[in-house]
């Protein structure tokens, strides 16, 4: 399966990264590279075989739901690039398009 | 009295602190020393930490484990001026335990690599030979450890960033069984996969330090009440079934001298009264770092998605907030994290999420039912923890594959959980063999009364040769 130009600018779209030319050109060569390889897994047939998704055998860990004091807001923003009052600051959404999937 | 930072071990330091026979000041003023004539050359530290209140003996944290007040880079630009203004979990138990802190230190971009040239500030050194990478993602904090900056450190694991820089480096590294340690507070990558640990230069200052920093913590989910920690004793293995996985220890690439290495180590198993017997993993070393690198891709996708310039971190300005967005992540993230970002991204995404990390999902499945089945008969198995031994800065570096494959033999026990304990066990071409000791999950203790009488058998001198 070959990954093209068109498929790096997709992806790179939902992963909301501005790449450069030079990045695109590289990223579709290690990508189908990399893609070869792992790949791999598809050699087996595990249609019988559940998936794993994490390594320990615990479900459902509760605590009691008990009110407990948040980060004091100055420490909230105390590494955010730019605060407005209690917010935290952003240019408009709204003239570029949204990505979308 | 002078204090020899390159052979005190942390076990020590603690007696001579109990006994009186030497003050917190005056350690923490030996390994600034030390720092100060080897860091420049060796590159260990990110930040260095001047004074602090506690007066216990000094450790090291790698960069991706948050420190309240303490600069937290994870190797990355896009982190370059945070300061977090919280305690990871782990922080938080050093101090309690008394613990200093003397510095951060380096690691490959967002623990992403394995020599530590993905880190945005440069890479670290191998102390026994500077020409060499230290191994990676956690170089600084093994490189640390062994050139007597630090009698102990931190460092995290996800394919094999504590594991295989201890094995480069000469020290000893311990991967905990998945759920023993809390997360809270570190930055994440793989999160089923990340695991914080020990490096120290003997197993019984890893079990100390194990003991201090493993347990249930309410803040991170996935930890568990752990069993307590037994400092090792005896010298023996008696009754010990040791299983050598045909598969780990014959795997395509693994160095002569490290294989010949690895069996003298074997060898002594049997003399220190262990039942040796070969097994095999005949999909965990095939599949496994394909299986791996479609899943701790997907997780790392998903976790970096929460640098965007708007909370924290670096901001790339722009007219709208979507490109500032993309711009700031851009700018802000190196080529490996990319690479992953994107590899990740595209495994997840329509069309392919079934073929790629749903599939990838089940091989985890067989991956876990294998070394399940091999524990029934075994108490611990028996591998090289790295392939090569450290191999020199920026020969692979170009070559995303071939770097990927330093933790082939790591990150199949990683897949399941498993803990992994890799000791120093001779040399080859006069550079550091690590062995890697695997336990079924929560056998930490198994593998560091193994770790102990193997190290005392081995007698390996964890000096390296030139600072001697």
């Amino acid at each position: 399966m070959a990954i093209s130009r068109e498929d790096v600018l997709h992806v790179a779209a939902l992963a909301q990264l501005e790449l450069s030319e030079e990045e695109i050109a590289r990223l579709t060569i290690e990508l189908n590279d990399i893609l070869a390889a792992v790949g791999k897994v598809s050699e087996l047939d595990l249609s019988d075989v559940p998936p794993t998704s994490h390594p320990l055998a615990v479900v459902n860990v509760f605590r009691p739901d008990e009110p407990r004091r948040s980060l004091p807001l100055d420490d909230v923003f105390a590494n955010a690039p730019e605060r407005d009052g209690d917010y935290f600051r952003v240019p408009p959404t709204g003239a570029a398009e949204e990505p979308s999937s | 009295m002078s204090i020899d930072t390159l052979r005190l071990t942390a076990e020590e330091a603690m007696r001579l602190l109990e006994h009186g026979e030497v003050s917190g000041a005056e350690l923490r003023a030996a390994y600034r020393e030390a720092i100060d004539a080897r860091n420049e050359e060796l590159h260990c530290f990110l930040t260095l930490v001047d004074g602090d209140d506690n007066g216990g003996v000094p450790i090291a944290l790698k960069d991706v484990i948050s420190t309240k007040g303490v600069r937290t880079t994870a190797g990355s630009r896009i982190l370059e001026n945070y300061v977090p203004v919280f305690d990871s979990t782990v922080a938080e138990r050093c101090k309690a335990a008394g613990l200093q802190l003397l510095g951060k230190t380096n690691t490959d971009e967002f623990a992403m690599g394995s020599s530590t040239e993905n880190s945005a500030y440069g890479p670290s050194r191998n102390p026994w030979d500077p020409t060499r990478v230290p191994g990676g993602s956690g170089g600084g904090s093994a490189a640390a450890v062994s050139a007597g900056l630090a009698p102990w450190a931190l460092g995290s694991d996800t394919g094999g960033s504590i594991k295989q820089p201890a094995a480069l480096c000469g020290n000893v590294g311990l991967r905990p069984t998945y759920g023993t340690v809390s997360r809270y507070g570190i930055v994440a990558f793989a999160s089923s996969l990340d695991q914080v640990g020990p490096v120290t230069k003997t197993v019984r200052d890893n079990a100390l330090l194990y003991g201090i920093i493993s347990g249930r913590d309410e803040s991170d989910s996935t930890t568990v009440d752990v069993p307590p920690v037994e400092l090792p004793e005896a010298e023996d293995l008696a009754g010990l079934r040791v299983g050598v996985p045909k598969e780990l220890n014959e795997a395509e690439g693994i160095e002569p001298g490290v294989t010949a290495a690895v069996r003298r180590a074997i060898e002594l198993c049997v003399s220190l009264g262990a039942d040796v017997a070969e097994c095999e993993l005949p999909r965990s070393v095939e599949y496994g770092l394909a299986c791996y690198y479609l899943i701790a891709p997907a997780e790392a996708s998903s976790n970096l998605s929460r640098y965007d310039g708007v909370r924290y971190g670096l901001r790339v300005p722009a007219d709208n907030y979507y490109e500032l967005v993309a711009r700031t992540r851009d700018a802000g993230f190196g080529d490996e994290p990319k690479r992953r970002i994107m590899l990740g991204t595209y495994a997840l995404s329509a069309g392919y999420y079934e073929a790629y990390y749903g599939q990838a999902q089940k091989v985890r499945t067989v991956i876990a039912r294998e070394f399940a089945a091999a524990f029934e008969r075994f108490d611990v198995l028996i591998s090289p923890t790295s392939p090569t031994v450290a191999f020199k800065l920026g020969e692979r570096s170009e070559n995303p594959l071939a770097m990927y494959l330093a933790d082939v033999l790591t990150i199949p026990p990683n897949m399941a959980g498993l803990p992994g304990l890799s000791i120093p066990c001779g040399l080859s071409e006069g550079l550091p063999v690590g062995l890697q000791l695997i336990g079924a999950q929560f056998s930490e203790n198994t593998l560091f009364r193994a770790g102990h009488a193997l190290e005392r058998a081995i007698g390996f001198d964890t000096v390296p040769e030139r600072l001697r």
